[in-house]
């Protein structure tokens, strides 16, 4: 499903032709001598699901604040639909939050809390009773509508916070760790609830969340932000088949790093001498190299094959098994090099017994395609 | 139940006795028939009527009531604004000196407090002519004064609790600064504002060092009036008098904490 929705929607940024939603035109801000935010650019397009990534510190937070507008850009502006709001307060912005503490108003009912927004518009009585009413059923919490918040539990709070935040129907919804405060799997259900109710309502969702698995499901785009930078922005997709540094690629999921020296470039495929692997390895990639030039190739876990004795590949290494974690779908092997360096890849665990699953100290042969992995410059 | 230990026990007794027991003895005597305080001379309740044809005392009592009041409810705003300046607003030019400032009332003896207000008010008046000569309205200044002092650390302290993402998401909301104080921020600090009211107002009514001061020929507050009959000999009318106001205030805690108890368990349900 989530993967329908990347390729659908995909068209409108990648072409370039529709109009963003959000421009956010080289913002900075400082904080005394700190860089909260340093010089960041980005286009957010209408009805995407737009997620900020980073670890804790990374200026997500203090970037989705100014959108929100309690914060103010040291420089820089901020667009939206066009028009400069750089200096707009936040209760003149078409934005609206929804707080990672929920920010209920604890002395408010539910159907209260939800109401608040519409009544600072002076909306009628009746309309805004009927859409209360309507978002309570979006987010399923009507039989609640009288209890105060501090009657709800963590999952109610955050459904309520979601209602109040989109009762005005904003053109942007910023969500700040949406799912935080949840526990596991609670916060797997309420993704999909998440995506659903964007995709019902149209509305541009801006994520902030440290979680990788998050932003990965939820997300048309992920922009990955480190010490106040964009790193990179991308579909997840893309983000986590071809990441452009090592810190993006160590980021999301696991990988393994070959630091070596390009020997030469043979059509689209790069030779790669890696002293740490003994071996020259082979990536795919078109970009012009110099040979010379240091390299690093990242590749995947799940995309390292194990050879059957006598078979031959490509990117072929031999090591030993160190390390085994069964994690049930999957299991995670450390592979030792002959030169020390150990290896990642995991397996699926197909069957349930396996004849002669791999052990201990038992000497392997990997291998993986030249397409299935990436080199990383910087 | 857990058997408590005889010694935990008498100490407990022991702690009650030295809290109570000098309340309790002052309204034993509050009924006594004689004159002489510290001799039994049977039950009689005559110490009451007779309190109520005191004027001097009631009159006092009633200007200590009215002072109190406004006291209280004038150093309520004062106090949350400044709460709201040091809390809010960051760093700002004085803002140290406001906090030394706010705070000095507290640590600093009444009797300097009262003289330099009396200091102040002399030649206050002798420049701008106001307020002419001393009274209620130098005794109420006065205690505004130092009572704003304690409601500003009261207030203060929940104002810092506060998530300020509440008021943030009223912002957001569309609601502007001041609709979000009146409608977010003041419900909640409102336990606060209570407990410094009712800080004040007891701070007002207990006050004689700096009543004294600032207090002219015209205004007596009922503890300067007790001071001075305490002086002449102790009378069993200030013995009735404070059996009133103990009771009173014993059934103002009581109501206070029924209230609380209501709400807290309106609030579970």
């Amino acid at each position: 499903m989530n993967q329908a929705r990347n390729t659908a929607s995909d068209a409108s940024w990648q072409a370039g032709s529709a109009e963003p939603a959000i421009r956010i035109e080289n913002v900075t801000k400082t904080f005394g001598k700190t860089y909260a935010v340093d010089d960041v650019s980005l286009d957010i397009y209408p009805g995407e699901f737009f997620s900020l990534l980073g670890p804790s510190g990374c200026g997500k937070t203090t970037l989705l604040r100014m959108l929100a507008g309690f914060e103010t850009p040291s420089s820089g502006r901020i667009l939206i639909d066009g028009k400069d709001v750089t200096q707009v307060a936040p209760y003149e912005r078409p934005i609206n939050m929804m707080f990672q503490s929920y920010a209920l108003f604890p002395h408010m009912t539910v159907a209260d809390n939800i109401a608040f927004g519409l009544k600072q518009e002076g909306m009628p009585r009746s309309e805004r009773d009927k859409r209360v009413q309507e978002m309570m059923e979006l987010v399923q919490i009507v039989p609640f509508a009288e209890r105060k918040p501090h009657q709800l539990s963590g999952g109610q709070r955050q459904r309520v916070a979601l209602a109040r935040a989109l009762a005005k129907h904003p053109r942007i919804l910023l969500l700040d760790e949406p799912l935080g405060a949840l526990d596991k799997k609670l916060r797997e259900k309420t993704q999909f609830e998440l995506v659903n109710i964007q995709e019902r309502l149209g509305i541009t969702f801006i994520i902030v969340t440290h979680d990788q698995e998050e932003a990965m499901t939820m997300s048309s785009r992920i922009a990955l932000m480190r010490d106040g930078r964009v790193e990179q922005v991308d579909p997840p997709r893309r983000l986590y088949e071809f990441p452009i540094s090592r810190y993006a690629a160590n980021f999301i999921g696991s990988v393994n790093l070959f630091e070596g020296v390009v020997i030469e470039q043979q059509g689209d495929e790069v030779l790669l001498q890696c002293d740490e692997a003994g071996a020259v390895l082979r990536v795919r990639d078109s970009r012009k190299m110099a040979s010379g030039m240091p390299l690093c190739l990242a590749v995947r876990p799940e995309k390292i094959r194990l050879l059957a004795p006598g078979e031959e590949g490509p990117n072929q290494l031999t090591g030993v098994i160190r390390e085994i974690a069964y994690l049930g779908d999957v299991s995670i092997y450390h592979l030792e090099l002959p030169g020390g360096k150990r290896v990642q890849f995991t397996q699926s665990n197909v069957q349930a017994l396996a004849e002669q699953p791999l052990t201990w100290d038992q000497t392997v042969t990997i291998s993986w395609r030249p397409d299935s992995c990436g080199a990383l410059s910087e | 139940m857990t058997r408590r230990s005889p010694l935990l026990l008498s100490v407990l007794l022991f702690g009650y006795a030295f809290l109570y027991g000098p309340i309790i003895s002052l309204m034993v005597y509050s009924f006594n028939e004689s004159r002489l305080v510290t001799v039994w001379g049977g039950f009689s309740t005559k110490w009451y009527f007779e309190l109520l044809d005191n004027d001097q005392i009631l009159g006092a009592a009633w200007l200590s009531i009215k002072i109190a009041a406004v006291n209280a409810s004038v150093a309520v705003v004062l106090g949350t604004l400044a709460a709201m300046a040091l809390v809010r607003y960051g760093r700002f030019r004085g803002r140290a000196t406001l906090e030394t400032m706010v705070t000095a009332p507290m640590v600093m003896p009444d009797v300097i407090i009262g003289l330099s207000l009396l200091l102040l008010f002399v030649s206050m008046e002798r420049l701008t002519g106001w307020p002419q000569g001393r009274g209620q309205t130098t005794i109420t200044l006065a205690h505004i004064t130092f009572s704003m002092a304690y409601v500003t650390v009261v207030v203060r302290s929940r104002l810092a609790h506060m998530d300020r993402s509440l008021e943030e998401a009223a912002l957001d909301l569309g609601a502007r600064p001041m609709k979000v104080f009146f409608a977010i921020t003041l419900p909640i600090i409102a336990p606060a504002l209570a407990a410094g009211w009712l800080l004040a107002f007891t701070l007002s009514m207990d006050d004689l060092v700096i009543a004294s001061f600032v207090s002219g020929p015209g205004a007596t507050t009922l503890p300067m009036v007790v001071y001075s009959s305490v002086r002449l000999g102790v009378s069993p009318e200030i013995n009735a008098l404070a059996t009133i106001i103990v009771v009173i205030v014993s059934l103002a805690v009581a109501a206070a904490g029924l209230l609380m108890y209501r709400q807290e368990k309106r609030q579970q349900d």
